[in-house]
């Protein structure tokens, strides 16, 4: 029997499974997934209004400044001489983001992927069940706390044990010139790169874990050893590694709090990584509670967030979009 | 002989060298632990859990207020996030071929990576702005986080109950919105209290977005349009004090306390699911 397309067909999905029951119980299946599916535009409603509502708010910030906003190197909301007009510019900020993304990912991504092919490849089951919590703790402690450790901890020990060696191995090269500070670039990244070890570990190993056993035992029958079956396996999970990869910078880019309690920040332009620094986030979260006063300050804040929330999105439908495609590549396959 | 050596000493090293992966990242968590257990237990008694919270630099006192504040604002906002994510996530699993629910599932795991404080700003342009810094505010800006956990994981529970448990409840006669309730949802329920906690655990640790929504204070909660305290909060601006005697042990008790908290949780929810692994 043709129907007409009504609205709730939209939201329904006839062909996957065989309609069973009487007409008069349709109804109520009707109401469920209308119901249901409208609390699902949720979703949508929040990206949307996230949208509105972030370009509302930099409209101000975004007609006085213009492009100049994303490549100006002076925040000055309250001009040293009366009458001067504030001047907001978001580079250095983007460029620290930039600089500590880059440290996390070189320090995070090749212990994040040993742990993904140590769990997926070498280690025993029941071993496996235990890392894999303890990792997820890494995950599942907030990130004031990395912060607060971050402080009183890890700036001590690197101040003490590792800058200045750092300094003297490697001191011909300028990004590790200059006066050691605590809070530091260098420091904003090394807390990153843990930060981000449980997100790529997590999705690694379970790309590591969709390739197909016929992949490893094809090599082994030919007589390779571990390692070079996880090479095999390794290469075969490629581009979800690289999904991987790029979920976890995601993740830096927005880190926050942890960033915030040991960059130092300072609005400058650096060019050694043992000076303090500034990152888009921690602008947000270090002045938007004390901008009330110009308008355009609080505006300039909320266009950081934009810029932010504009990377965050192309970062994680890009790592997403990779990921799904490889995992779906791995099922697939023979 | 000797290209077998060499690939025998290559292979040891590079598999030594996964399971040293795995030690380095476990010096930070046993080192954050710790320090935190070592740096908070002395601040901790029943005076530091009960009483106000005094000014920086003022010795005595206690977290009371961002204890309080931290359980009203995550409560709201589970109270906010729960329904909206089972129910988004039972749509998606049910009728997982429909147009809409390919977009969203995607947009989903977009919003979940989303950074946490640019929820914070989208709770104040949203809130803020309306009403002035308030555990509303804070707690939409919570439930905004955690609405896309709550609605993968119990998309994912919901997927895993076998068809066969449907098909038998239609059998019966019983109208498939009502299997869903009822079969489907009992079947999935340990997926989905796992996926409330884990969301839980997750946003009840979040500074940022609380930051720039319920302000923070020192003072007991005064109602739902007032600013108030909360354990993270209360964190960070005990870390910012000069006053390194007085206040940074307060930082550490916050911490321990904050970290019980959600490790207890964390517990729980292995707890719940641990048969899934053990099986093997």
């Amino acid at each position: 029997m043709k129907r007409t397309k009504k609205f709730h067909d939209f939201f329904s999905d006839s062909d996957q499974r065989p309609k069973i029951g009487f007409k008069k119980k349709i109804t109520g299946d009707v109401l469920f997934r209308l119901f249901t599916a409208l609390v699902m535009c949720n979703i949508f409603v929040i990206l949307g209004l996230m949208i509105y509502k972030i370009t509302e708010g930099s409209r101000l910030s975004i007609e006085t400044y213009g492009l100049g906003f994303l490549w100006g190197t002076k925040w000055q909301p309250f001009p040293p001489m009366p009458g001067m007009a504030p001047s907001f510019g978001a580079l250095p900020a983007i460029w620290g983001t930039l600089v500590t993304s880059t440290i996390a990912l070189l320090l995070g991504v090749p212990v994040s992927l040993g742990i993904g092919l140590a769990l997926s490849e070498f280690t025993p089951k029941r071993f496996n069940y235990i890392v894999s919590f303890l990792v997820e703790l890494l995950a599942a402690i907030p990130s004031v706390i990395y912060g607060l450790w971050g402080i009183f901890i890890l700036i001590p020990y690197l101040q003490r044990n590792v800058y200045p060696y750092l300094q003297r191995a490697f001191g011909f090269l300028p990004i590790f010139q200059g006066p050691l500070y605590g809070p530091s670039v260098l420091t904003a990244g090394i807390v990153l790169a843990i930060m981000i070890i449980p997100t790529v570990s997590a999705v690694s190993r379970d790309v590591f874990s969709a390739v197909p056993n016929s992949q490893r035992e094809a090599i082994i029958a030919l007589g390779a050893t571990r390692w070079e079956t996880a090479k095999i396996v390794i290469s075969y999970g490629r581009s979800g590694v690289i999904g991987a990869i790029i979920l976890g910078l995601g993740r830096a880019v927005g880190e926050t709090m942890a960033v915030t309690m040991v960059i130092g920040n300072s609005f400058n332009m650096f060019s050694s990584l043992f000076e303090p620094g500034y990152t888009l986030p921690s602008i947000i979260a270090n002045e938007f509670t004390e901008a009330s006063s110009p308008p355009v300050y609080i505006s300039a804040l909320i266009e950081v967030g934009l810029v932010l929330f504009v990377l965050a999105l192309v970062i994680n439908a890009l790592a997403r979009f990779i990921i799904w495609r490889s995992t779906k590549i791995a099922r697939g396959a023979v | 002989m000797n290209i077998y050596t060499s690939r025998k000493v290559k292979d040891r090293i590079m598999v030594s060298l996964t399971y040293l992966a795995l030690v380095i990242a476990l010096i930070p968590l046993v080192s954050i632990l710790l320090e935190t257990t070592i740096k908070g237990v002395p601040a901790i008694n029943l005076q530091f859990i009960a009483e106000r919270i005094p000014p920086l630099g003022q010795p005595g006192g206690g977290i009371g207020p961002a204890i309080q504040g931290t359980l009203i604002v995550v409560g709201i906002a589970s109270l906010i996030g729960v329904p909206i994510g089972v129910f988004s996530g039972i749509y998606l699993a049910e009728y997982p071929r429909a147009r809409p629910a390919l977009a969203a599932r995607f947009l989903n795991d977009v919003l979940t990576n989303m950074p946490s404080i640019v929820i914070g700003i989208l709770g104040w342009t949203l809130i803020v702005v309306v009403i002035g810094w308030s555990v509303i505010a804070g707690a939409v800006a919570l439930a905004v986080m955690m609405i896309p956990i709550v609605t993968r994981t119990t998309e994912e529970a919901v997927r895993l109950v076998p068809e066969s448990i449907r098909e038998a409840a239609i059998a019966l006669g019983v109208p498939r919105w009502k299997t869903t309730i009822t079969v489907v949802l009992s079947s999935a329920k340990k997926g989905i209290i796992t996926g409330i906690l884990l969301s839980i655990a997750r946003i009840s640790g979040e500074t940022a977005p609380l930051l720039l929504t319920i302000l923070g204070s020192r003072f007991w909660f005064s109602g739902f349009t007032e600013p108030t305290a909360a354990l993270p909060l209360a964190i960070f601006n005990f870390s910012k004090s000069p006053y390194s005697s007085i206040d940074w042990p307060k930082a550490w008790g916050a911490s321990l306390i904050l970290i019980l908290m959600i490790l207890g949780l964390s517990v729980v929810v292995r707890y719940f699911t641990r048969e899934k692994y053990t099986g093997k």
